[in-house]
């Protein structure tokens, strides 16, 4: 069996006193796309905080895997440049900071941590452009400040456009449809379904149907109290959608 | 590609190579630190007026010089040192301390083949270029012309020649005293007068040397002019003392830089600039002055103690002062612009770094007495480790200043808890038709942000390098574009173990 992308073993997490992951286990083979669905406060976004290493959070247990590295080990900046890349789901302003400066700054860095050489200027300009007029971005938003004045829909594709660029092996999407209308919805998702490939993972973390409409997952789990609760493939959302989670927090007891 | 050919790619590169010197540079390691073994020539320690007959008569100095520094010496004996600033201090031993040092080679150097190699290798170190043939075969950087200064005397100062061509005249404030002595008569002490303050009156009775800058009439100087300051010797005081003069409808860009070594005693620079720009001249000020600061316990460092400022004396003349201040453990300092002409501007832009156990009070006064003068004040604080760092500015309208503007903006950034940044604007007008607008912000960088940056791959010294360049970005675009570099660097090393 080839090594699964992300695995996540038995993971308990708390803040101060109270624990919100609570034995959570996953496994993401490479190229498969997977959604977590679940109500508000089921854990879910604590779940991509804790991958990413936010510091908040204490492990009581458990381990990660990346690609068959211990993920847990690893620094925050350690964990991108090893290729796991998270959209937030509120995209944090950098004033002064223009876009395209940080996209380089990004990219460099993670270059420089794998012992890459650094892109070239035009390589860089190259790879940009062609990203972003997929995600119908223009040189006038990468010269702005980073999220500074960005609407909701600018703030998601600049989102993906990082994630384009970093070409990470493991995307976790944090309620990426938030904030959305229709329209920006299917920019986002064209811009996500075209990085889909066959050694690229994702976790769409989401507790709308729609989004799932947008960018089809493989795999679907349902997220309850502190764990997955349930597992099958794209109609479980369907599911979800007319029944409501009701019916599955009896799972978690 | 057309359309993104507008992008500064500069910056992108500049961030890299900020990053890239952090890294190579161990934390809390002023890169400045070391000290030069050159034989010196110097006053017996103390201060007296027989400390200021020595200083006279070791630059040659005519008897009105010494008259006039005499004079300064009687009146500062009657003044008491302020303590208006929020800086604290253990009182300073004046009579502790060498007022005069110079490197010891005899006679002065006429060329640069004369000077002590020791102090080119110095210079050399502190990346100063004085070699003009090197300069001149460089192709990457631009021209510019250095006065070198250490301790107390002008060591060298480089394209006098080329300068001289068009009527320019820059050399070192001791060899004007004795060259152009209508020059310095009619000016020296017309911006800030002798009685200023108790700095700037020890200033005159005991100024060693500093830069003299003459720009004729119509003439646009050719290049860059910078002056480094350094401070060699032991338990020595710098009092520097420049002067600068933009005749009508001429233009020059000029910037200094100060280091020191490390050492755990505090060293005083006390230091008066003046600038006098005629009618619709322009004098662009740039200072980047990372005087060692002491260590991280707040041992050792320079108290820099200054006086800057500048006349708009003619008509829509224009005098712009940018500073990047990284360095000393005490600042207090306050370039400023009269605004004297009609329709003259005053601008200052301002970054002020502390780290460790610095204090900074610093900031700019901007006295507006002609009609239609306008000025712009930009000031950036970034207060890290144990830090006070005080933003103190004056915008003031007289009678009869009509259409007075002022737009001033304070930003303070804060680094940890243990530090502290404060605003202290004191805004008067005395003309109804004035406008003066003031915005302040404080802000911190936040957890998030440095998460968001960590997982885009920053560590943590790359993420704040990258945050506070853009904080500061609004006050580095108005730096000569060849310092950029250089200050980007060093706002990044200087901010070293402020996070984590």
């Amino acid at each position: 069996m080839t090594t699964p992308i992300l695995e996540i073993r038995n993971l308990h997490a708390r803040i101060e006193d109270r624990e919100i992951l609570k034995g959570v286990n996953l496994i993401i083979p490479p190229g498969e796309v997977h959604a977590v669905m679940g109500r508000n406060g089921s854990g879910k976004s604590t779940l991509s905080y804790v991958l990413a290493g936010k510091e908040d959070y204490e492990i009581t247990d458990g381990e990660v895997l990346l690609d068959g590295e211990n993920l847990l080990d690893m620094e925050p900046h350690e964990r991108a440049a090893a290729g796991l890349f998270l959209a937030f789901q509120y995209p944090i302003e950098i004033p002064g900071v223009a876009t395209m400066t940080f996209l380089k700054a990004a990219i460099n860095s993670q270059r420089k941590a794998r012992g890459e050489g650094e892109l070239s200027t035009p390589d860089f300009m190259r790879a940009v452009k062609t990203a972003g007029t997929e995600l119908n971005i223009d040189t006038d938003m990468l010269k702005r400040p980073l999220n500074v004045g960005f609407s909701g829909g600018e703030k998601k594709r600049a989102e993906v456009l990082q994630m384009a660029l970093l070409q990470p092996k493991m995307c976790i999407l944090d309620e990426t449809d938030s904030g959305l209308d229709i329209d920006a919805l299917q920019v986002v998702s064209k811009g996500v379904n075209a990085l889909r490939n066959g050694n690229r993972s994702m976790l769409v973390i989401t507790h709308y149907q729609r989004l799932l409409n947008h960018i089809v997952p493989d795999v679907v789990h349902v997220f309850s109290d502190g764990r997955i609760v349930e597992s099958g493939d794209k109609d479980l959302a369907l599911q979800l959608e007319a029944k409501g989670y009701a019916d599955f927090d009896g799972a978690a007891a | 590609m057309a359309d993104y050919d507008d992008i500064p790619t500069l910056k992108e590169n500049i961030d890299r190579a900020t990053v890239d010197s952090v890294r190579s540079l161990d934390v809390d390691k002023y890169k400045y630190g070391f000290e030069t073994d050159i034989e010196s020539d110097m006053a017996p320690k103390g201060l007296s007026e027989d400390t200021v007959r020595f200083i006279s008569a070791k630059k040659n100095e005519p008897q009105w010089m010494l008259d006039w520094r005499l004079e300064a010496y009687a009146r500062w004996l009657t003044m008491t040192e302020p303590n208006w600033a929020k800086v604290h201090y253990p009182k300073i031993d004046l009579q502790d301390m060498y007022f005069y040092a110079a490197p010891k080679s005899t006679p002065a150097p006429t060329s640069l083949d004369e000077v002590d190699p020791e102090l080119l290798k110095m210079y050399d170190k502190l990346g100063i270029p004085l070699k003009e043939r090197e300069i001149l075969a460089g192709v990457e950087r631009p021209k510019v012309a250095v006065d070198a200064v250490m301790d107390s005397v002008s060591v060298v100062t480089t394209f006098r020649e080329e300068l001289s061509k068009v009527g320019i005249i820059f050399c070192s404030i001791s060899e004007a005293i004795r060259e152009y002595p209508e020059l310095v008569q009619k000016y020296l002490a017309s911006v800030v007068p002798v009685s200023d303050n108790y700095y700037a009156t020890l200033n005159c009775a005991v100024f060693t040397d500093g830069s003299f800058v003459y720009i004729p009439k119509g003439v646009r100087c050719p290049m860059e002019l910078s002056t480094y300051f350094r401070i060699n010797e032991k338990k020595t005081g710098q009092f520097e003392r420049t002067l600068i003069i933009a005749e009508a409808d001429s233009y020059v860009s000029y910037l200094e830089g100060c280091t020191a070594p490390m050492r755990d005693e505090n060293q005083l620079h006390a230091a008066v600039v003046e600038l006098v720009a005629l009618e619709n001249a322009e004098i662009k000020y740039s200072t980047v002055q990372n005087w060692y600061p002491g260590d991280k316990d707040g041992k050792g460092g320079i108290y820099n103690f200054v006086t800057k400022r500048g006349d708009c004396r003619g008509d829509n003349s224009k005098i712009s002062w940018t500073q990047v201040e990284t360095g000393s453990a005490i600042t207090w300092k306050y370039p400023s612009c009269i605004l004297r002409g009609d329709g003259s501007r005053g601008e200052f832009y301002s970054i002020a770094i502390s780290n460790g156990y610095q204090q900074v009070d610093s900031g700019t006064k901007m006295i507006h007495l002609g009609k239609n003068t306008s000025s712009r004040i930009i000031a950036k604080g970034i207060a890290a480790g144990f830090s006070d760092n005080t933003y103190r500015g004056q915008v003031s309208a007289h009678a009869k200043a009509k259409n007075a503007r002022n737009f001033t903006q304070c930003d303070s950034l804060l680094i940890g808890d243990k530090c502290g940044a404060h605003t202290v604007p004191y805004i008067e007008s005395r003309n109804g038709t004035a406008v003066f607008e003031h915005e302040a912000t404080t802000s911190k960088i936040s957890d998030d942000q440095m998460f968001y940056c960590a997982q885009r791959g920053l560590d943590e010294e790359e993420a704040v390098a990258l945050i506070v360049n853009g904080f500061v970005r609004d006050v580095l675009q108005h730096l000569p574009m060849e310092f950029m570099v250089e200050t980007q660097k060093l706002i990044s090393i200087s901010l070293e173990g402020s996070v984590g």
